[in-house]
């Protein structure tokens, strides 16, 4: 690639699918479809060059329009933001692609929004700037608030009034947060805020770190804050939940993993607080998750828990934790997705949400059993797949902390996680299948996707080490800093 | 002034809160509007807010004046009112279609994914 401003690959990822939503708009019936899949051919390609770089030459940043640090807005990509941005491209193709293929006349605004939602999360990840960062959460949320009442249906118009409304709370408390820390800092830039908060002693940020850690945990949806989430996910489409499940919480986690690694390291309370949030996060998650009879509650209840892990990992704070975390984060994503799209296969081919109303998945289409079992397998942590790699990394790292007591409950959530998998594999894919309506195949071509990804996740697995590796490098450099602040001048 | 300004936020929040602790949906957006007010103006009176020089640079001279006001917090503040007024925009019109499709503005009444499955 040479001949080519490596800054190139900070732009791309968000120009793609920028242009992609907007021709999308402007295209008739024909070309939506190829102009939908082409936007995401090259967003992938897109991140993939800046994944390419970032982990080739390392961190770099751009200040959009040429003006010098602190005034010009930074795009910044460290390893961290370059494997979201990357695994962003990826479970957004597979939803993209589900949705041309499933759908034999998917709404005109869909592939738009969902390539507007995909641009709101590549701001978000690549962003240097905390006002900027703001801006990046509104345009992925109205874009998700779209997307989610799409369809009309009475659920999602219900689930939308609910979301909406948590939604533009979080907004509003981060906003203020905004306003305090400029009063304190006078700039929003992130390396810069961070050199300043180096050379003060004193907690006067710890108003600004309660807010901002309240405003994204209502987004990541950790402890206690988590009560909207359950009920959204499993009313829109698959589709358009697989997406959401993969994706929205994850921004959440994302700034709350820049805030603590980068901003507030000073406060060592804090930290404590947040590994309390997290383990509680994973375990009230799982302990719903036990207790719902739906297949998408199940799931849902899910993201909470595994939710709980990742923060665990930020809240340890120390490379091997981090660069845990980190890996978790990319597994988590691939695999939260092709569970909620194959998830929605599931129902769709047994008519019912519920367990008690599906079964006999095996024999009647044993293609999507076994695409159910892989990331379900790699959810609740069986080697090789990258669950496995993922828990093992926290564990490890919550003993060699000296706090064994998370990894302990880091190992009984993951028995109950395998457990009320296994409580869908049970009903829905092994159990007998109800006499009145046994399950029919629906709509075959939605495999392909799902495939797709699940061969992400058992790469993931298979790869672990070198995958491990570029994690474990991240989460150094992220405790470190010092790649990112001399990136971003 | 500030003083003032600083009571005012907290009225503004508190009526927002008030609001939003309601069952109707449109009291609940109006408590919305108000908490997002309430952290546009936080902004204004937390960047100290004053009687200054605009940044302007005069003539003959290559640098503004000293002490001059700092134009980011209203930057900022006017890209949230825009980003606020886009997004009421669009959740009142949810609120008009949840209230038409759903026959209730009442939230503790609306359907929840919960149990319905068929």
């Amino acid at each position: 690639m040479s001949g080519v401003d490596p800054h190139i690959w900070l732009i791309a990822p968000l120009v793609v699918p920028l242009a992609a939503a907007v021709f999308g708009l402007l295209a008739g019936r024909r070309t939506r479809r190829a102009v939908a899949l082409t936007g995401h051919v090259l967003h992938i390609a897109a991140a993939a060059g800046l994944l390419y770089t970032v982990l080739g030459d390392g961190a770099l940043a751009v200040r959009i329009g040429g003006w010098p640090g602190p005034f010009g807005i930074a795009l910044v990509g460290d390893s961290l933001s370059a494997l979201l941005v990357g695994v962003t491209a990826i479970v957004g193709a597979a939803a993209g692609l589900t949705s041309q293929l499933g759908e034999r006349l998917p709404h005109p605004l869909k592939a738009p929004l969902m390539h507007a939602l995909l641009l709101g999360v590549c701001g978000a990840f690549l962003t240097g700037d905390l006002f900027n960062l703001y801006v990046w959460f509104e345009v992925l949320l109205v874009a998700s608030f779209v997307l989610l009442t799409l369809d009309r249906a009475p659920l999602s118009i219900a689930a939308g009034v609910r979301y909406v409304a948590i939604n533009l709370v979080a907004s509003a408390l981060f906003l203020t947060a905004l306003g305090l820390l400029y009063a304190k800092a006078g700039t929003l830039d992130m390396a810069h805020i961070a050199r300043l908060v180096d050379g003060d002693t004193g907690h006067t940020l710890g108003g600004v770190a309660a807010l901002l850690t309240v405003a994204f945990g209502i987004k990541a949806g950790i402890f206690p804050l988590f009560g909207w989430l359950p009920p959204a996910y499993p009313a829109p489409p698959p589709v358009i939940a697989a997406l959401f499940a993969g994706l929205l919480t994850k921004v959440g986690v994302y700034a709350l993993i820049r805030l603590y690694t980068l901003i507030f390291v000073h406060d060592p309370w804090a930290h404590d607080l947040l590994l309390w949030l997290g383990a509680a996060t994973m375990t009230v998650g799982v302990l719903g998750a036990a207790a719902q009879v739906e297949v998408r509650r199940i799931l849902s209840f899910h993201i909470v828990s595994q939710i709980g892990y990742i923060v665990v990992g930020v809240a340890l704070y120390t490379p091997l934790a981090v660069g845990a975390a980190v890996f978790y984060l990319v597994h988590h994503i691939v695999v939260k997705t092709s569970l909620f799209l194959v998830g929605g296969v599931i129902t769709d081919a047994g008519g019912s949400e519920r367990l008690d109303r599906l079964g006999g998945l095996r024999l009647a289409w044993p293609a999507a059993a076994l695409l159910f079992a892989i990331p379900a397998l790699s959810l609740a942590g069986m080697p090789p797949l990258s669950g496995f790699f993922a828990k093992l990394g926290i564990i490890r790292a919550g003993i060699a902390a000296d706090a064994t007591w998370v990894a302990v409950l880091a190992l009984a959530v993951g028995l109950l996680t395998l457990y009320s998998m296994l409580k869908i594999a049970h009903a829905a894919v092994l159990g007998p299948a109800p006499d009145d309506a046994p399950p029919r195949p629906v709509g075959r071509a939605r495999l392909w996707p799902i495939a797709a990804l699940a061969a992400v996740t058992l790469a993931l697995g298979l790869a672990a080490g070198p995958v491990f590796e570029v994690c474990l490098a991240a989460g150094e450099a992220l405790i470190d800093r010092t790649p990112y602040l001399e990136a971003a001048r | 002034m500030h003083g003032l300004m600083s009571l005012v936020v907290g009225a503004l929040f508190a009526a927002g809160v008030y609001l939003m602790l309601k069952r109707e949906i449109l009291h609940v957006l109006v408590g919305l509007t108000l908490v997002g007010n309430g952290a546009n103006l936080a902004i204004f009176v937390a960047s100290g807010a004053r009687v200054a020089p605009p940044p302007l640079v005069p003539d003959g001279l290559d640098a503004p004046l000293a002490g001059h006001a700092d134009p980011l917090p209203q930057a900022l503040i006017l890209t949230a009112i825009v980003i606020g007024f886009g997004v009421l925009g669009f959740a009142l019109a949810l609120a008009r279609r949840s209230t038409e499709t759903l026959g209730t503005d009442d939230l503790d009444r609306l359907p929840t994914t919960e149990g319905q499955g068929t």
